[in-house]
């Protein structure tokens, strides 16, 4: 089945996440942080940020629900069975602490296909209740055996 | 954050060995149940040798070696990588970086997770700011 690269341009409705202090803390000991400001509000607070600072991974959390979505979108049509995760690359901007609100849209950046393989990129913009950016995120997903 | 970052500098390496229920834990963490990560039948009935580590778990050793070398979470600006190969759980991940250029309070790594001789996250870039 070939790709299908119309759906390149479609955007998906924000999805609003409430960053909690526990989730922060979950998250960070499962990927092996050790920085007291990711699990300590005392020692978070000491170095300057309102409460516990999310690691900066942290942003897969706060965009799953923008990009779920997008990456089972019919329209874009992936054979999830044989998609792979080829690359990611994610910038950060103002730092996410426990209590902020981030909401993220999801877009369908670039649909090809290249040596037998379906090429579906997509791009995430998050930004905090200030309307603050806090992280761009390009995801590369890639389709074996289109 | 006065961190000394030269050119040609190698970032101090960060070693780590996902436990048995790590992938567990992660997927609790992140979201992301997708069975290849948390059930060995399943990845070994999809014709994998058995739960694979998350992707986006090794990227996280790959930005914890940034942030590490660059002095706390800020430091890390940007990370782009490609993933490669599989992680597995009980088998020692080694994350190295050299500083490939420093401009303007910024320094460029490139960066490498290895596991078992098998470089599971390749031609990755990190930009520290100093």
């Amino acid at each position: 089945m070939p790709v299908n690269t119309a759906a390149a341009g479609k955007s998906y409705p924000p999805a609003t996440y409430a960053v909690g202090r526990e989730k922060i803390k979950e998250y960070a000991h499962a990927v092996g942080e050790t920085n007291p400001v990711h699990l300590d509000v005392e020692a978070a607070r000491g170095a300057g940020y309102a409460d516990v600072v999310a690691p900066p991974m942290f942003a897969v959390v706060y965009s799953a629900g923008a990009m779920a979505p997008a990456i089972l979108d019919p329209d874009v049509g992936i054979n999830l069975a044989a998609m792979v995760h080829g690359g990611q690359e994610f910038v950060w901007g103002k730092p996410v602490v426990a209590g902020d609100e981030i909401s993220t849209t999801a877009t369908v950046k670039e649909v090809y296909e290249k040596g037998g393989k379906g090429f579906y990129v997509f791009e995430s913009q998050s930004t905090n209740q200030d309307g603050e950016d806090v992280c761009t995120a390009t995801w590369t997903n890639i389709v074996r055996g289109v | 954050m006065a961190t000394e970052l030269n050119q040609g500098d190698a970032l101090p390496e960060l070693k780590v060995t996902p436990d048995k229920y790590l992938t567990m834990r992660y997927a609790g963490a992140s979201g992301d149940f997708n069975p290849i990560h948390v059930d060995e039948e399943f990845a070994k009935a999809v014709g994998l040798p058995g739960k694979i580590l998350h992707g986006l778990y090794s990227m996280a050793q790959v930005a914890r070696a940034q942030t590490e070398a660059g002095g706390g979470p800020e430091s890390l600006r940007r990370l782009s990588v490609q993933f490669r190969g599989m992680g597995f759980p009980e088998q020692e991940i080694t994350v190295t970086g050299t500083v490939r250029e420093v401009s303007d309070g910024v320094a460029t790594v490139e960066t490498v997770a290895e596991q078992g001789g098998n470089q599971i996250i390749r031609n990755a870039e990190a930009e520290i700011a100093l």
